[in-house]
Order: structure tokens, then C-alpha cells, then sequence
């Protein structure tokens, strides 16, 4: 790793020569993990716990005649059978969507996709469960699918949301960002339009655990314990209230550990709906866990934009403006999980990491008979598709008019000195130096003698590519006034308590899903407080024992949670002080701050630790007036304005003539995630997301055929990439602090995920270039890249 | 019907049906969670334990036919406190972050390592190849067990603090 | 997760146990060997035995032999086992070209060469392999052994003529001299199954001409298993870059490719014709390497 900025080292974590704050450091939670001694959703035993199992639609679209439960529930093992029917007795058949939209927990009226829930069982084991599904007769009507989005809007598609009341069509929302007036006189005078159709398609985050819950409902005090794989339990906690009409304070939603989330983890599934159900009805816990099929065919997928893209340029390679319009497959219904004001996320952010004059888009949502959800898959609200969307143009726009791809953008980077830069879709990037980034990339690279070498093979008719990205991500949602879920403001609550003898806990709303908070957030403490990270706790995921927050999604936990956990310490430090002073008498304000230590300015060894601070707070010192008698604190955040992280990836590939398998020889990748916490996992972090990348690029992809049966719907079928297709990463980074977050922090989970995909897709096109190939649709498999050779498209799912 | 198997070491017995899976027996039968599985077609590897020393696909195994044969599991990695040096490379060189798939990984490089102690990136990317992992991009991975290659058990640096707790063996249910 | 449907289960502790299972349970017993097509099909509820007669306890059907001019491969042998054989890949080199691309390192080291075959897989390796190196295999049944050729074990895809009451117990290669073999694959990723795969055994004469040759092509709907025409199109010539091409066109002409998810249909025709001519190409170079070696 390289490194032009590095954080001075910390003096206290020196002198005691062990980590103490921001570093790298071992991290807390693997010690359970590397002895299998997790606690993840299905390791959750009860006594006397039942199993559920779903019984899902096949086909696409179908009317529900109907449902035959009786040789289930005849079924020694079977406890219940749940249908949709019995569902409206409980006003649950429907429920809300986060996106205003309503979506069926069991089907009541149609099937809208193949994989949907049409009836739960409930059983003794999971076995038994499984067993009863077979028994259990539905009588379907097939209706005529929609499929290809384009022709959603067709005057004669059938209409999937019958049961929307008045709806004659498939269409969802139209959303605009930019001047669309000024975008089109840009482009009016421009001396070049290119222009492209980009399909970015659909692709599942699929964690290695699936999702699953387990329901306990007391009937006696009437409270609802729910295990969940959720990345946000706090906002499923008030969404249950909501829907279920349980009473707020009498739920509780517990995330154990979670075997990865990308997404995937964010919203409320039939499957946990009807877990609560199952134990409301049996009076026993049920636990309810998807396989792997189900977790592929019914739960959030990713993507499903079908974009067409243009830029307007000088002919020596000055971008002048934007535009897009985009149509957007939402599935059967609207569940995406975004801030309500914007149905498409942030895609605003297809301006890229360019100074333009102009930029406009406009993107329409419509109903397929698909799986419903969306935003999913690390992806920062839509920023991928942006972000994919426009550094491919800026590849094709280098293309014709025969620029190397890392000079033109070189030339149109917005330059440090212009930030806060405001850009044409309305939003204010914090801060950013993208040359530095860049140069540092191809440096890494060795970017010209990369460009030599593939002209020799290419003399050779040897296919080489090489890819150039850069990304501007936008994460850390709130601001709290312009961004909800579901009316929840995107703000997050943290709370510390130092005990008397100096150790801590820390509270979080967020939930970890492999990103080692438990270390990040005890490290964030550690460096504003000089408390160890190993005395300091860190409790998450368990409802009843945290603050409030939105969760962990759009890597918005260190953004979000990250400024309110630095926020509560120095809350707690404050506190400190005007005790500490107490306790030496003398003024809160001739008191210094050491790591760890308010001592007497002038007079360094009168001092107090936390430590004694602490046990000063909880023992008999005086203390000021108007303090309490604790160490203890509570915050909610509100961030002031989103953070843009960045970074330069360069993806080198070979491509072999006569079969087009790709094989990605390098990937170099400098990020600026601006105060970097710790690089261990940082650098981590961006491994996952580049090997997402990878895996999108070339070989995910979740396609249907024509009667609407998905083909990605095993890991047969659905690949993610192993160990074998992905190179040895080569990651470097620079520092571009956030000015307006409260240790400079810009957060990291989704940046690679969101710029390593045209990183690839540039590459595998660049390699081409002997066969005139200007774009290819993901994924680059070889068959689509030999097609492509012969100057064929492959179609996706119709499209 | 009866089946008796040795896991971590230890003899266990006990009635399931013949269509059992393995990896249902370990986990709902024996209480070992940390096998973990991670789809139904044998494509991710989260499964794995050694079976006589031989990682295998525990989803894809019977319980039945798994009995007589030896089991090692994540909970049979350490012994006496000590950890397994693959256990140790995967905390160094971060081999993990949601811990999901790690179980199978260590066990692989376990049976790894016992056959080739010091085997060369493609080696270690190759035996890994039938396990998927979705958060680490590998190359961690393949650096933790390098680590462990380098570190092999008996030498100091893959001794642990003595905090570690002796692993217990299965509990074998009535 | 998914399971299968309730069975019962024998473990047969000799092959006239596991027949005589068979023949005692009839027409719903199954055999289960590495279990690794079967098991995933149960789950699926697409095969619902009513009896699975596991046979991984005859060790004596794990065996790789060398005899005369034949090797003798015992139906229980493990992928794992012909992958790292040296005697194997010695004398038939496309069967390591082929398994390492069979599935992934766990899943060899249950599956077994009796299991892929007698799944008739169309887009499974071994099946070309067994086709390219004219395997005879041995059948044991209630009334004795009897052998097939390999272009009559398979019936369709997933149907053979290894009947229910009966056990695929080996397979024979004959060892020819101044005979070499090459397989490859295209696949989507490591572990995926043949988007198109070629294999190719030849055989080369005094004068430096390809005397015999066998070439067969996975998952592209190849008649018998083999390119005849392409095959009768070379022998006898002196090898080369056009008689390659040759071989590969005709070879790309008689196959019958469907397009998927893996590949169009034109893609797959492409890679039978492509990879006709590397497997040809491999093969001669490994014969004329090894006739170098030994001069």
C-alpha cells in the first residue's frame, strides 16, 4: 500500500507501544468467528421452537383459484398452515413497502412473479415442514407475463397491479434531476454527441447466509421477540408496530451475527411476517430460513437499468453535459429502500467526477412480473448505475475521438480548489482530489508501459485490455430534513456509558454484517477518548438495548454512526473535563487534554485519567453544578450533507481470440475514503467490493426467459466469482478528509462495488478495439464477448 | 435409524432418519453450529468439514453415510487451547469479516496444509476454489493461509494467549 | 434449506450385497456412490428413491490397474484419484486436461467415475473422455458381468443401459502406443459445467501421420459421442494447421448445440470447431514430445 497522506502516528498508542484509537488493528469479533462459535440467525434454538417452511408461486403471473390445505395440515408433524386468505382475517395479506407502494406477504388475488409466497407452513422440524409443502394443491389460471421491461408501458400489456384500485398500467413513477433546457442547448452547440445503450441488469447480492427469522411471541405480556437477518432492526421494529399493530415497546428485533448483507438484509420479507404470524397462531417460536433458491428468487435483487446514455464534447475531449434517460424494473412491486424523495437514489450522481456545463436525466419506473426489491447489493442508492452508466460514456466519448482513456478524464476532473463543488443535478461534494488519486493509480499500474505492451500484442493479435474508472460515490444518508425511510428520519442515535473502574460501552443502531464494527466503533471511542479498544464494548443489533438509528445500509454506518459515536465521546469527554476539574480544583478551562488525560496547563503532573474520572463521577467528589453523577452520554446525528468518497481503478484483462474468456490479470485500486480508521479493515472492505465487481462484470446476472421463469434462481446458474477468477489486489489510497464530518470520515463498504464494474467492462471494450467493439452489456461472459467480436448483441430477459 | 460417527474426536450415536443430512446432524443433532451451509447444490463450500482428513461438502453427504467415518469440524480445529495456526492466519491477515464461510475455508487449508505445508498461491486458490466467499475478495484468504504455511503448529508465533478456551466436545444427546 | 423426500437406507457391504439390495428392493432403490449428482436431484424432489443402496464401503471398486494393454479403472475411484494419478496422466493425458475442470476440489473428492457416468449428463467431462478413449465398461448383474462399448452406455441424456438391477463396476482404456490425448473446456467459471468441451485421443503411424484418432465434443448435442466425419477427414494425413481446421469444421457442422444462459447457439458451434483444433493441435505436440523424450 501506498500512501501520500498518512494520519500522525498516535503518540499514546507509541508510548505504550499497543494500538490505542485509529490503525490497524486485529479485530474484537474474530476470536468468536475462527472457533465457529458465531451466532448467526438459523445457530437461534428455542425451546419448543417450530419450523416454517413457504410454499412459493411458479409461474410469473397467474390468477389464485384455489388453495387446498387440507392433506398438509393433516400431516402428523404440521402445526398450521397459513394462507393468504387467513392473512386478510389478520389485515396482513398486504403490507407497506418502503417505497409507498403495498406488497403481498401470502398471495391473496394474483401470483405477480415466479418464487412468490403463497402459503406457510408450520411443522415440527424443518423437515416435516418441507414434506408439507407437497401436499399443499393451488389451482393457478396462468396469465400473460411481463417480462421486457420496454414493454411495460405497451397500451396492450397486461396490468400486473390489479389491485391497485384504478390502475390501467404498469407504470410506477417519472423522476427528473438537472435542467433539462440547458442540458439540450449544451448539447445543441456541442462538436460531439456520443451516445449508448447501457444495460445494467439485474444481479442479486446474495450474502453467503440467506435470510431468516425466528418469531417468539409471549402471549401473556403480549411481546414479540424477533431474531432477524437485518441490517436495520430499529426501522423493522417500527415497521412491525406499523403493519402488525403491535404496540411499539413491546417488540423487540435482535440481528445476531449476520452472515453478509449487501443489501440484501434491509427489507421486511413475507417469510418474517409469517414467522410472527406462525407464532401468534401456535403460541411457540418459529423459526422461518430461506434456501438458497428462495433467497434468489423472491428477495431484493440489484440493479435492472436499462439506460441510454449521451455526452456532448469539445472534439479535444472537454465534456460539456450529460444526459440519460433511464427505465427502471421494479419487479412486482415498488419495495425498493431508498429516501422516499428519491425513487431512483441518488442516481443524481451519473455527473460523474466531472466539472460540466449541463446534466440532465430522467428516470421511469415500471412494474414487471419479477421479484420485487431493489436498491440492494451495495450499491449507495443507485450511485452504481450511475456511476457505471457514466464512465462508460466517457469510454465511449474517448473512443471516438481517439483520447487515451485516462487523459480525458484527466481534463475534465473537477479540480480540488473548486470544492464544495456544486453540481448540475443540485448536489454539494464535500471535498475531493481527483488528480492525486488518478496519478497514483497509474503510477501504481505503471499505466504507459501497460499501453506498450498491449500495442505489441496487439501487433501479435494478442487481446489485451486495459480499464480506466473513476468513481465519485455519495453516501451517509441523512441529512435527517431531506431523507427518510418510510417517514424515519436518516439520522442515528449512539449512547456511552463509562463505567467507574474505565471501561465502556458503547450503543449502536447500526448492525455489522461482516464489517467489524465491534473493532471500527471501539476504535472511534478509543481515539477520542484514549480508553483501549479492547475496554470498550460494543452492543448492536439488539433493539431493546440500543438508540435508534436507520441501519446499516448505503454505508452509511461509519458516515452516520461513525459522527455520532465521535459526537457522544466528546460529549462524554466535555463531561470529563468540568469533573476532572472538580476534582483537581480548578477551572474546566485551564485543564489540557492528553489521550486519555485532562491534566493542569502549566502543571502536567496534576492530572486525572478517564479512568479516575470515572470513578470519580460514580464515587463521593462534589460535583459541578448541573452534573450528573456518571460518565455517560446520549447523541443522535444528524449528518449536515451526504460524503462523497472516490477513487482511480485500473482493470487489466486478456482475452483469449478464439474462445473470448476473459481473465483478469490485474486490478489496482486507489481509494480516498477520507480519515481511514483502520486500513486492515478498510483494505478489506474494498477486496469484497472489487470482487463483486469482478463477478457483475463478467459472470452475474439474474435473466429470465420469455414465460418469466428465472434462470439465475441456484448458484448453479447464479456465479459469484471464487477464488480463481480474481486477481491479487493491488490497493492504494490517498486522504481527502471530509470537512464536514466529525473525524473526516467518508465511509468505504460500497465504493469498489460501485467503481470496479466499468473498471472491467472498459477493459474487456478496450481490449476489443481491433474488432470495433464500442460497448457490451454485463456480464462479459464469453459467449457475449465472442458475439460481440462478431459484431452481435446478446440480448438479456428480452431486452 | 442408528448412526455412529467420531466427531472431533469423540464417539457419538444417535437416532436420525437416513435422509438427514450431514450437516443437519452435526448442527440440529450434535448442537456444532459452526458448520454452516450456504445453498442446496454443493456450489458454496460454507458446508465443509474433513471426513476421514478429506474436506467434503457436508450438505451433500448423509448422515448415514458419514457413519463409522471420522468428522472434524471448526470446534475440532483448536486442541488444548491452542489454536489451530490457520485459526491464528485468518485473525493476522483479516481471512474474514461476516465469518460465514470461514469454517469451511479453515478446515480446506487445514487439510491443505497437512498435505503440502508450504503450497504456492495457485495451490492455495485452486483448494479453496469450490468455497465461495462474499465479503473478503480472496486475496486475504490465500495471505492467511500463507500465514499459517509459515507458522505451522509447535512453533512460537502459533501459540495463543492462555485465555483461549479449551474447546468442548459434543454434547451426544440421549 | 432443501431435503429430500423420506427414504430408506442399506449400506451394502460387497458388490453381490448391493445387487442383491437391488434386486430385493426393485425398480425405487437407487444406487448412492459420491453422491454429488443424486443427493442435489433428491433435494430438488426431481428423483425420489424409495431405497439408496450405498456402495462406498466396496473398496474393492476403487482401484486404477494397469494390465497388459488395458487400464482398468474400478467404478468407485474417486475423481480426486484419476486427477492426481500419475499412471493416468502418463498414459491418458486429457483425463487430468479433464478433471481439473470437473466440479471443484471438494466436490472430487466424493464424486466418483461410476457416478458421472452413469448420470448421462450431456455436458459432463468424463462421458467424452470415456467416448475419445473407446472404453469398455463392465456391468454386473444378477445373472453375471457383461461389458458395453461406451457408445452404448448412454440411451439419451440421463438414461443408460445400466439397468436397475445391475452395477457399473469398471472401466477399461486401452493403452495404445504412440498415442496421446488432450481435453479442454470453456466454462463460464471454475466449476461450472461445459459450455462446450472437446476431447481428443490419437494415435500416430511410422510415418509421422495420425493412424487413428478419436475426437468427442461435450454438450453440443454430438451424435454417438463422436465427430466421425471429422475424425475420417484426418486419419491417414499428416498432421497440421489445415488438417486441424479441417476437422474442426466438419467436427462444428455435425454437432447439434442448443443456446442458453452459457452460450448461443452460434458460440457453441464456434468453440466445437475452436476446440476440435486445440485438442488435435495438444494431443500431437504431447506425442511427438514423448516420442522425443524416448529417442
Amino acid at each position: 500500500m501506498t500512501a501520500i497522506e498518512e494520519r500522525p502516528a498516535n503518540p499514546a498508542a507509541a508510548a505504550e507501544n499497543r494500538p490505542i484509537g485509529f490503525g490497524r488493528l486485529q479485530r474484537k469479533e474474530d476470536p468468536r468467528f475462527i472457533r465457529g462459535k458465531g451466532h448467526y440467525l438459523d445457530d437461534v434454538v428455542l425451546p419448543g421452537m417450530l419450523h416454517g417452511a413457504m410454499l412459493r408461486s411458479p409461474y410469473a403471473h397467474a390468477k389464485l383459484i384455489s388453495i387446498d390445505t387440507s392433506a398438509a395440515l393433516a400431516h402428523p408433524g404440521v402445526h398450521a398452515v397459513i394462507t393468504g386468505k387467513d392473512l386478510e382475517g389478520l389485515n396482513l395479506a398486504w403490507a407497506p413497502t418502503l417505497s409507498a407502494d403495498v406488497m403481498a406477504i401470502l398471495a391473496t388475488d394474483k401470483v405477480r412473479f415466479q418464487g412468490q409466497e403463497v402459503a406457510f407452513v408450520v411443522a415440527d422440524d424443518r423437515y416435516s415442514a418441507r414434506d408439507a409443502l407437497e401436499l399443499i394443491d393451488v389451482e393457478y389460471e396462468a396469465l400473460p407475463p411481463v417480462i421486457n421491461a420496454r414493454k411495460a408501458l405497451d397500451a396492450d400489456a397486461p396490468v400486473i397491479r390489479t389491485d391497485l384500485e384504478g390502475r390501467t398500467d404498469n407504470h410506477i413513477f417519472d423522476w427528473e434531476a438537472g435542467d433539462a433546457a440547458e442540458t439540450d442547448a449544451v448539447f445543441a452547440r456541442a462538436d460531439v454527441v456520443v451516445t449508448e445503450d447501457i444495460v445494467y441488469p439485474r444481479v442479486h447480492p446474495a450474502p453467503m447466509e440467506t435470510c431468516g427469522a425466528v418469531a417468539d411471541y409471549d402471549p401473556i405480556d403480549g411481546k414479540l421477540t424477533l431474531w432477524e437477518t437485518t441490517q436495520a432492526p430499529h426501522a423493522h421494529r417500527t415497521l412491525y408496530a406499523i403493519v402488525a399493530g403491535i404496540p411499539e415497546h413491546k417488540i423487540r428485533v435482535i440481528s445476531p451475527d449476520i452472515g453478509g448483507g449487501f443489501g440484501n438484509k434491509v427489507g421486511i420479507y413475507p417469510g418474517y411476517v409469517c414467522a410472527v404470524v406462525g407464532s401468534i397462531v401456535t403460541g411457540k417460536p418459529v423459526k422461518w430460513v430461506e434456501d438458497r433458491s428462495e433467497n434468489l428468487m423472491s428477495t431484493s435483487f440489484a440493479r435492472d437499468y436499462l439506460m441510454h446514455g449521451e455526452v456532448a464534447a469539445t472534439n479535444d475531449g472537454k465534456i460539456l453535459a450529460v444526459r440519460t434517460t433511464v427505465l427502471a424494473d421494479h419487479g412486482a412491486f415498488n419495495a425498493t429502500a431508498q429516501p422516499t424523495k428519491y425513487p431512483a437514489g441518488f442516481f443524481h450522481i451519473f455527473t460523474g467526477s466531472y466539472d460540466l456545463e449541463a446534466a440532465h436525466c430522467k428516470v421511469t419506473g415500471v412494474y414487471t412480473n419479477k421479484a420485487p426489491g431493489g436498491v440492494a447489493y451495495a450499491c449507495s442508492f443507485r450511485v452504481t448505475e450511475a456511476v457505471y452508466l457514466v464512465e462508460r460514456m466517457v469510454d465511449v466519448l474517448a473512443l471516438k475521438l481517439g483520447i487515451d482513456p485516462a487523459e480525458i478524464r484527466l481534463k475534465n476532473f473537477i479540480k480540488p480548489e473548486q470544492f464544495p463543488y456544486q453540481n448540475k443535478t443540485g448536489w454539494e461534494y464535500d471535498s475531493g482530489e481527483y488528480e492525486r488519486a488518478m496519478r497514483m493509480a497509474m503510477d501504481m499500474a505503471g499505466y504507459d508501459e501497460l499501453r506498450r505492451e498491449q500495442a505489441e500484442k496487439r501487433e501479435r493479435g494478442e487481446l489485451m485490455g486495459i480499464g480506466v474508472t473513476f468513481f465519485t460515490e455519495t453516501v451517509g444518508a441523512g441529512p435527517r430534513k431531506h431523507m427518510d425511510i418510510v417517514g424515519l428520519g436518516m439520522a442515528d442515535g449512539a449512547e456511552l456509558r463509562v463505567h467507574p473502574t474505565g471501561k465502556a460501552v458503547v450503543r449502536l443502531s447500526v448492525q455489522s454484517q461482516g464489517q467489524g464494527h465491534e473493532t471500527t466503533f471501539a476504535q472511534i471511542v478509543s481515539e477520542e477518548i484514549g480508553i483501549p479498544p479492547e475496554d470498550i464494548e460494543v452492543v448492536h443489533g439488539d433493539t431493546d438495548n440500543t438508540p435508534f438509528g436507520l441501519g446499516t445500509y448505503g454505508s452509511r454506518s461509519t458516515p452516520v454512526s461513525g459522527g455520532a459515536v465521535a459526537m457522544v465521546t466528546r460529549k462524554v469527554r466535555d463531561k470529563a473535563r468540568l469533573i476532572a476539574a472538580a476534582m483537581l480544583e480548578t477551572r474546566p478551562e485551564d485543564l489540557e487534554w492528553e489521550k486519555g488525560r485532562f491534566f493542569v496547563k502549566g502543571d502536567p503532573s496534576q492530572g486525572k485519567t478517564i479512568a479516575e474520572i470515572a470513578m470519580g463521577a460514580h464515587g463521593t467528589v462534589t460535583l459541578p453544578e448541573g452534573v450528573d453523577g456518571n460518565l455517560d452520554a446520549e447523541v443522535t446525528y444528524d449528518p449536515p450533507n451526504l460524503t462523497f468518497p472516490f477513487g482511480a481503478y485500473i482493470c487489466v484483462v486478456d482475452i483469449d481470440p478464439g474462445t473470448g474468456v476473459v481473465k483478469v490479470r490485474r486490478f489496482i485500486a486507489v481509494d480516498d475514503c477520507g480519515t481511514r480508521i483502520n486500513e486492515m479493515i478498510i483494505e478489506g472492505q474494498v477486496h469484497g467490493g472489487l470482487t463483486d465487481g469482478v463477478g457483475m462484470a463478467l459472470m452475474e446476472i439474474i435473466d429470465f426467459d420469455e414465460d418469466g421463469n428465472c434462470l439465475g434462481g441456484s448458484f448453479m446458474d447464479y456465479l459469484i466469482p471464487t477464488a480463481m477468477e480474481v486477481p491479487d489486489w493491488e490497493t492504494g489510497h490517498t486522504v481527502t478528509p471530509s470537512p464536514h464530518h466529525p473525524i473526516g470520515a467518508k465511509g468505504i463498504g460500497e465504493s469498489a462495488t460501485v467503481g470496479s464494474p466499468s473498471a472491467v467492462v472498459n477493459a474487456v471494450v478496450d481490449a476489443l478495439q481491433p474488432y470495433g467493439v464500442v460497448h457490451i452489456d454485463m456480464p462479459c461472459t464469453p459467449s457475449r464477448v465472442w458475439e460481440a467480436m462478431q459484431g452481435r448483441h446478446v440480448p438479456t430477459a428480452g431486452v | 435409524m442408528k448412526i455412529t460417527m467420531t466427531v472431533n474426536g469423540d464417539s457419538v450415536t444417535s437416532e436420525a432418519e437416513p435422509r438427514v443430512l450431514l450437516v443437519h446432524f452435526l448442527r440440529d443433532v450434535l448442537g456444532l453450529t459452526g458448520t454452516h451451509w450456504g445453498c442446496d447444490t454443493s456450489n458454496c463450500g460454507l458446508c465443509a468439514v474433513l471426513m476421514d482428513g478429506v474436506p467434503v461438502k457436508s450438505c451433500t453427504v448423509l448422515a448415514a453415510m458419514a457413519s463409522g467415518h471420522e468428522i472434524r469440524t471448526v470446534e475440532g480445529l483448536a486442541t488444548g487451547g491452542t489454536l489451530d495456526p490457520v485459526q491464528q492466519g485468518f485473525m493476522e491477515e483479516h481471512g474474514l469479516q461476516c465469518g460465514f464461510c470461514t469454517p469451511g475455508m479453515m478446515l480446506t487449508a487445514r487439510a491443505l496444509l497437512d498435505k503440502n505445508p508450504d503450497p504456492d498461491e495457485d495451490t492455495i486458490r485452486e483448494a479453496i476454489s469450490g468455497q465461495i466467499c462474499r465479503c473478503t475478495g480472496y486475496a486475504t484468504i490465500v495471505r492467511s493461509i500463507k500465514w499459517a504455511a509459515a507458522h505451522p503448529a509447535g512453533s512460537s508465533q502459533a501459540e495463543t494467549p492462555a485465555e483461549t478456551p479449551a474447546e468442548e466436545t459434543a454434547e451426544v444427546p440421549a | 434449506m432443501q431435503i429430500p423426500a423420506a427414504f430408506e437406507y442399506a449400506r451394502a457391504e460387497s458388490l453381490d450385497h448391493a445387487l442383491q439390495l437391488l434386486a430385493e428392493h426393485g425398480e425405487e432403490a437407487r444406487v448412492i456412490a459420491g453422491g454429488h449428482s443424486l443427493l442435489p436431484m433428491m433435494k430438488l424432489r426431481l428423483a425420489n428413491p424409495e431405497w439408496l443402496i450405498d456402495i462406498n464401503d466396496l473398496a474393492d471398486l476403487d482401484y486404477i490397474t494397469e494390465e497388459g494393454d488395458t487400464l482398468r479403472i474400478g467404478a468407485l475411484t474417486r475423481h480426486v484419484s484419476l486427477l492426481e494419478s500419475d499412471a493416468v496422466a502418463g498414459l491418458f493425458p486429457l483425463v487430468r486436461d479433464a478433471e481439473k475442470t470437473i466440479a471443484d476440489p471438494l466436490v472430487r473428492n466424493r464424486g466418483t467415475i461410476g457416478g458421472s457416468l452413469c448420470q448421462a449428463d450431456p455436458a459432463e467431462d468424463l462421458s467424452t473422455v470415456c467416448h475419445v478413449l473407446r472404453t469398455e465398461l463392465v456391468i454386473r448383474g444378477p445373472n453375471g458381468e457383461r461389458t458395453v462399448p461406451m457408445r452404448e452406455l448412454h440411451r439419451g441424456p440421463y438414461e443408460t443401459s445400466v439397468e436397475q438391477n445391475e452395477i457399473l463396476t469398471e472401466i477399461r482404456w486401452p493403452i495404445r502406443p504412440r498415442s496421446s490425448s488432450a481435453y479442454t473446456k470453456v466454462e463460464r467459471r471454475v466449476g461450472d459445467w461445459a459450455t462446450t468441451a472437446a476431447g481428443a485421443c490419437l494415435t500416430m503411424g511410422d510415418a509421422g501421420q495420425i493412424e487413428d484418432v478419436v475426437i468427442g465434443l461435450t454438450a453440443v448435442g454430438l451424435d454417438g459421442g463422436t465427430a466421425t466425419r471429422a475424425e475420417d477427414a484426418i486419419r491417414g494425413q499428416q498432421p497440421g494447421e489445415e488438417l486441424y481446421a479441417e476437422a474442426g469444421r466438419l467436427a462444428a457442422e455435425d454437432c447439434n448445440p442448443v443456446g442458453d444462459q452459457r452460450g448461443t447457439e452460434a458460440y457453441k458451434r464456434h468453440l466445437a470447431d475452436e476446440l476440435t483444433q486445440r485438442v488435435l493441435r495438444k494431443a500431437v505436440e504431447r506425442v511427438n514430445s514423448t516420442a522425443a523424450a524416448r529417442s
